[in-house]
């Protein structure tokens, strides 16, 4: 019984990574985190209250108390947060380097149709930003 | 009048850079240096050396800059070549000439370099097993039958580099770039190609660490 549980947790973390993870920042994906969110927080407090009441579903479940019920919901629910921040993140990501590349392409003169480039003597610094520091 | 473009992404290379534009442009007089966010001056070094220096605000890897050069060069109509350079020296001007002729004579649309085609360049065991893994990964993965899948001298006809979106800005951007050549399809081919391991290089270089972050990269895009 208790592998059954823990097959099924661990299809749960999968399914519904790969569902958050599509589509990632729509109003839908967001409701659906919130009220799992917000779920996720009534059982945490119920489960202090009446400890009792969760270990007789865990028993339910083949699963020893209902402590280590929340446990691997907990789990379940900071994996499907890391993987939409990871994704968040990757987002972001492309999002400032196209950016940047924009900048750095429109600060930079296009080649020109004539002949080589000449050779210059340290020209002055023609970008409109700053310079980065630190980096990596 | 035709036109070939190197490209050379830059992060933190003031020592060396200004040798390796200087030795290019006896051969190519078109080079564009996409400078990475480097904080050791390397943008006036690579100025004064005679190349177009392009730079990133911020920093953002050598995939994105990779990219930024490619699409610098893609601004000149009479563009005939891209060439794709590195900035520590590693990598040999004759080398390149050669590989751009194959480009410009039509010969083929890309053409990559490979250390693994003759018996020029020296490599640490390890280090020879960990590449030669890579590349069977990426021929089993694409379909290309490459021998050196991270080689960072490689020339690209202007119709394959329109075609190049790199997206993955650091590490796997190699990875990234055989997939989607292979998804191009093109005439593509390998040319025997030495890489200088220098103590430079070496410090700069990836080690072999390094590939963890790129499998990790991959996996998880």
């Amino acid at each position: 019984m208790q592998i059954i549980v823990q097959v099924a947790l661990v299809l749960a973390v999968i399914i519904v990574s790969l569902a958050l993870m599509r589509g990632g920042s729509n109003a839908r994906h967001l409701a659906i985190r919130r009220i799992m969110l917000v779920l996720f927080a009534f059982l945490a407090a119920l489960s202090i209250f009446f400890p009792e009441l969760l270990t007789r579903v865990a028993r339910l479940l083949g699963i020893g108390r209902g402590t280590d019920l929340v446990l691997y919901g907990l789990i379940v629910s900071f994996l499907v947060f890391m993987a939409t921040t990871y994704q968040r993140f990757r987002h972001m990501e492309s999002t400032l380097t196209k950016l940047s590349r924009r900048i750095a392409l429109d600060e930079t003169p296009p080649p020109g149709v004539d002949g080589p480039p000449e050779r210059k003597e340290a020209e002055p610094d023609r970008r409109l930003t700053p310079p980065a520091h630190g980096g990596q | 009048m035709s036109r070939t473009w190197i490209v050379i992404p830059m992060y933190n290379e003031a020592s060396v850079v200004g040798t390796v534009i200087e030795g290019l442009r006896k051969e190519f007089p078109h080079v564009v240096c996409v400078d990475d966010g480097s904080t050791d001056g390397s943008q006036d070094i690579a100025r004064q050396a005679g190349a177009v220096v392009v730079q990133h605000p911020v920093n953002l890897g050598q995939g994105a800059a990779l990219q930024t050069g490619i699409e610098y060069s893609l601004q000149d109509p009479q563009l005939d070549c891209i060439v794709t350079f590195d900035a520590d020296g590693q990598h040999r001007v004759v080398d390149a000439l050669a590989m751009a002729d194959r480009i410009r004579s039509g010969e083929a649309d890309v053409v990559l370099g490979s250390r693994f085609l003759d018996d020029r360049t020296k490599l640490s065991p390890l280090k020879r097993l960990v590449l030669r893994t890579a590349a069977v990964q990426s021929r089993m993965s694409t379909g290309m039958a490459l021998t050196d899948a991270h080689n960072g001298l490689r020339a690209f006809s202007p119709t394959v580099a329109r075609g190049i979106n790199l997206r993955q800005n650091r590490m796997a951007h190699a990875s990234e770039l055989v997939h989607q050549l292979a998804e191009m399809n093109p005439r593509w081919v390998e040319h025997p190609v030495e890489i200088i391991y220098t103590d430079y290089s070496k410090s700069k270089g990836q080690s072999l660490l390094n590939s963890v972050n790129i499998v990790a990269d991959l996996f998880f895009r």
